[in-house]
């Protein structure tokens, strides 16, 4: 007969103004079993846990239900608290009366009525919960970064310094992302490469980090400390082994008009191409696009200058398998399509441009070498608009909901930049309100108004029109001078918002890591897990969480970077003992949980089973390796016969919590 | 057709291809036929039987008949031979010992279509140019042969043999039958009308276990309505609606398995269209998932028991059941 003991927390008030708490621990008293039922106003507290551990022992209980919080918060800890009195931690139940009762109901009434129904559910599982013995499995010591930006880059240099190997797989042919293409960054406004690419050239140096570039995930098997990663090394057409960076190739192809992504397509580069002189690793690559050699089989005048003979018009894609410890996810962001905002005359006029392609019209890497100049005629600007939350903040469907975070630094930056540089030209900055909750951020926006008499007014821009003149019409509101105007600017700057790569949802479907609307990664708890994705192994850098400037994603990087190397100095971890296992007698080796494994736990073999009549049969049945099953579950609900059963969570526990919630 | 069917039988049991032959067999009436298994010529010349009421499919008695010793010859209509690729995918049957004849499908008929028209005392039933001869203790009556095609013939989906390793008759194709056109009628009913449809349809069921008993996905080694410790087996049976969920746990079992053979609404002796659940099943994850037909081959992967990173996402799933 099973002695179980019925715990009810309070949690101060969370539970127990919306619960009688007294009044459920005295009702699941009754239930068939249950020998004691209490309530105590802090269960996870150290006494909360002693009343656990010494009603253990006093009353000899063989399972206990805990009426608290969700299982995600203290579930281990009851557990342990069991385990310390003697009893089996698989034998502890949670009836989740706060995330699922107490803080979402009103009326105490119909509140105390549902938890008194999920203690009893949890009740009728306890009964048939068995003792469980976790094992253990090792921890492959190597890391994956994914993304190879200033987020990426950052954690893939402290796990290195940590002493694990690391592997940064980056999409592009060189790392650096979008900080490589910034030309100052606030609110130091010291030169973004001349802090970047040190760190380029410590991660090509650093013996420890292997640089995937132009490189991508194509598949994730396995679990926490066993990852199997498949890395599709795109074909380059360039020997890497071979390639010194040297650049004659380009200097000689005869395709020279591809649009540059780096300059934000504001100039042009060859077929064969280095992004920029400072990549890493600095090897060239062919665009297929557009390589006369590779479209027409007529050319090859690359191959034929390269001296080290590194090209190669054979390559193809190459997929290498390699297991990892830990992910890092930093696949960082993009500025969006503002092809919807047709009211800035973005796609009409040149002289439209993003704010990204104004970092790129003033670096000295850039089309203009450095000399801020009108994309369309090449003269000197006089009156420059800047337009804040352009698809920022917006409801309407054509942009994102959310605050993009960096704009108001970056526009601030820019107009101080320019005033510096060229102070004959006038600066309008059109804001909804200025946000600069950083350190030494209000003072750096006070300087660029009090300063450099850069205009901010406080307001939308309605309307640019291209003028016949060469000029743009800008028509805007002053909300606070109540005023309609008209700027006669030579160029306007949209702060784009921005938003998650687009590799990031395919990429999170194959990592089983949960994303929000927007195709940010969800962090495992808003506020004391920032950097761990819900999925044990899985840990989130940069701007794939949340729009962020450079100090944050670096201190992000870096924090879970802590996480992973956490992780990495672990010989080996304890495993899930809730795994799978199947019927022998029931199963017809149809092979459908085979086919939903995640983790390619389940194998069939032919074994003989005993017939009535003293004949034997040999019959195709499925068996689940305990090592590399992580317990999902999915293999129990595809089961047509119901053969497949879950430690912990089998078919007959949930019936009967079901059962007894429909009672 | 019957006599070459029985000679091509014979030529391979005398070369020894084949020691069993899995067909049809005439039972008290003319029109009642049942799956027999036949061992020698003789039994064939004696008994074997196939004309417009052989609509049994034979594929699910393979199950059984390839854990037996030798090879077994089988005569699958075109709606068979998809049951047989699904069985074979799931390793319920030894494609090794199975030497399969396509033979042409219907239409078959349905003799309680017959009855319908008070035609009674039935000794034989002739189809003359697509005119029903029927023979009774009180005379010869008629009626047009499409009036008296079966239900599932008279949706079939394909005429095309998908697994044969020999043909008799020619080989059919593909066919744009017009089958979800009752799921759409269901589906633009408001969720009060379908209830009451399906509760006047369900609850006429007797528990006979004939659908769960004819149907090729039903094969497992202990079915859950039959397992003390399923939890399922004393539910389904204890009230009225429990009974009906019978019908739905099992339409759930098969789902993505079911090849839409009929053979449940076939043999249900309170007519209760049960093929409509799978259908629903059927139309969803064409809908979802793109145009897959159970045991069209044995390699495909299921579109539920795979997954692609363009699976459409749950809650599309989901929104579509809210009205």
């Amino acid at each position: 007969m099973q002695r179980i003991g019925v715990f009810v927390c309070h949690c101060g008030t969370n539970i127990a103004a919306t619960v009688d708490v007294k009044a459920v621990a005295e009702a699941l008293g009754y239930e068939a079993g249950v020998v004691i039922s209490q309530d105590y106003q802090y269960m996870c507290s150290e006494s909360g846990q002693n009343l656990i551990k010494d009603a253990i022992k006093e009353h000899s209980l063989t399972s206990v239900v805990v009426c608290s919080c969700s299982p995600r918060m203290h579930e281990n800890t009851f557990r342990k608290a069991a385990a310390a009195a003697g009893l089996n931690p698989y034998l502890v139940e949670i009836a989740n009366i706060r995330e699922q009762c107490s803080w979402i109901h009103k009326d105490i009434a119909s509140a105390t009525e549902k938890a008194v129904i999920l203690g009893r559910a949890a009740i009728a599982k306890v009964h048939l919960n068995a003792p469980l013995t976790a094992g253990e499995s090792p921890v492959v010591k190597r890391a994956l970064v994914i993304g190879g930006g200033i987020a990426g880059i950052q954690t893939a240099l402290d796990i290195a310094e940590a002493g694990f190997d690391v592997d940064i797989v980056e999409k592009e042919p060189t790392i650096g992302g979008k900080m490589a293409q910034i030309d100052k960054t606030f609110p130091t406004l010291d030169c973004a490469a001349c802090i970047l690419t040190p760190k380029m050239v410590e991660c090509a140096q650093n013996e420890r980090i292997h640089i995937h570039s132009y490189s991508e995930i194509t598949d994730v098997k396995g679990f926490v400390g066993n990852f199997t990663v498949t890395v599709k090394k795109k074909a380059r057409f360039v020997d890497e082994t071979k390639c010194t960076g040297c650049g004659l190739c380009m200097e000689k192809c005869p395709m020279k008009k591809v649009p540059n992504e780096f300059n934000m397509g504001l100039d042009n580069r060859t077929a064969v191409y280095i992004p920029f002189a400072q990549a890493v690793p600095k090897v060239a690559a062919i665009d297929p696009n557009y390589c006369l050699m590779l479209k027409n089989g007529k050319c090859g005048v690359c191959s034929k200058v390269c001296s080290v003979g590194a090209i190669d018009y054979k390559q193809t894609d190459k997929y290498i398998e390699e297991k990892y410890g830990a992910i890092v996810v930093a696949t960082g962001f993009n500025p969006i399509k503002i092809d919807k905002y047709e009211e800035f005359a973005y796609s009409q006029s040149p002289d439209v441009v993003t704010s990204l392609e104004l970092e790129r019209l003033m670096n000295a890497a850039g089309p203009n070498g450095g000399t801020l100049l009108r994309p369309s005629d090449k003269k000197h600007p006089h009156t420059i608009v800047f337009v804040q939350c352009v698809g920022s903040r917006c409801d309407d469907g054509k942009g994102k909901p959310y605050c993009s975070k960096i704009c108001c630094m970056y526009t601030a930056k820019h107009a101080m930049l320019i005033r510096e540089k060229y102070p004959d030209t006038e600066v309008y900055v059109f804001y909804i309100d200025v946000r600069t909750p950083g350190k030494n951020f209000d003072e750096f926006y006070r300087r660029a108004v009090e300063q450099y008499g850069v205009h901010y007014i406080k307001g939308m821009v309605g309307k640019v029109t291209p003028v016949s003149d060469g000029s743009l019409d800008v028509q805007a509101s002053d909300l606070l001078a109540n005023e309609q105007l008209h700027i006669k600017a030579d160029m306007v700057v949209l702060a784009a918002a921005i938003e998650p790569d687009k590799s990031a949802r395919p990429l999170a479907t194959m990592l089983t890591t949960q994303m929000d609307t927007n195709d940010f990664f969800t962090e495992a708890h808003p506020k004391l897990r920032p950097v761990e994705s819900a999925t044990a192994g899985i840990f989130l850098s940069g701007a794939c969480q949340g729009p962020k400037d450079i100090p944050e994603t670096v201190a992000q990087a870096s924090a879970a970077a802590a996480k992973a190397i956490g992780l990495l100095c672990r010989n080996s971890i304890t495993c899930n003992p809730c795994i799978a296992h199947s019927d022998e007698l029931m199963c017809n080796g149809c092979s459908s949980c085979e086919k939903v494994c995640p983790y390619g736990a389940i194998t069939y073999i032919d074994k003989e089973f005993r017939m009535p009549d003293r004949t034997t049969r040999i019959r195709r049945v499925a068996s689940v390796n305990p090592a590399v099953c992580q317990g999902c579950g999915a293999c129990t609900v595809a089961c047509p016969s119901g053969a497949m059963d879950l430690n912990g969570f089998s078919n007959s526990q949930i019936m009967a919590e079901v059962d007894a919630i429909c009672k | 057709m019957q006599e070459a069917m029985i000679k091509r039988a014979e030529e391979l049991f005398s070369n020894g291809t084949v020691n069993r032959v899995l067909g049809w067999k005439s039972g008290e009436f003319a029109y009642d036929h049942t799956p027999a298994v036949f061992t020698s010529a003789e039994e064939l010349e004696r008994d074997f039987v196939c004309d417009d009421f052989t609509s049994a499919n034979l594929s699910k008695y393979l199950v059984k008949e390839t854990k037996k010793d030798g090879r077994i010859l089988a005569f699958l209509k075109p709606c068979d031979t998809y049951s047989f690729n699904q069985l074979v995918k799931e390793h319920r049957v030894d494609r090794e010992k199975v030497y399969v004849i396509g033979i042409p499908g219907g239409p078959k008929l349905d003799i309680e279509k017959i009855k319908a028209k008070g035609i009674t005392g039935i000794l034989n039933v002739k189809n003359e140019n697509y005119t029903l001869k029927i023979e009774t203790i009180y005379g010869t009556s008629e009626m047009p042969f499409f009036e008296a095609v079966s239900g599932k013939c008279a949706s079939c989906k394909s005429k095309k043999h998908v697994v044969y390793d020999e043909l008799i008759g020619e080989d059919g194709d593909v066919l744009e039958s017009d089958r979800f056109a009752m799921i759409e009628k269901l589906e633009n009913m408001t969720a009060q009308e379908r209830y009451d449809f399906w509760r006047g349809e369900l609850s006429k069921c007797i528990r006979c276990n004939a659908c769960r008993n004819v149907c090729p996905a039903c094969t497992c080694e202990k079915c859950v309505f039959d397992n003390p410790d399923s939890g399922l087996e004393n539910k389904a049976a204890a009230d009225s609606f429990e009974e009906n969920m019978f019908h739905i746990i099992r339409a759930f079992h098969v789902a993505g398995r079911c090849t839409d053979c009929g053979e449940c609404s076939r043999v249900c002796p309170q007519n209760i269209p049960l093929h409509l659940l799978n259908r629903k099943f059927i139309k969803d994850i064409n809908s979802l998932y793109g145009t897959y037909q159970a045991g069209e081959n044995t390699t495909d992967k299921a579109p539920l028991n795979d997954y692609k990173l363009d699976d459409c996402e749950a809650s599309v799933v989901h929104e579509r059941g809210v009205e």
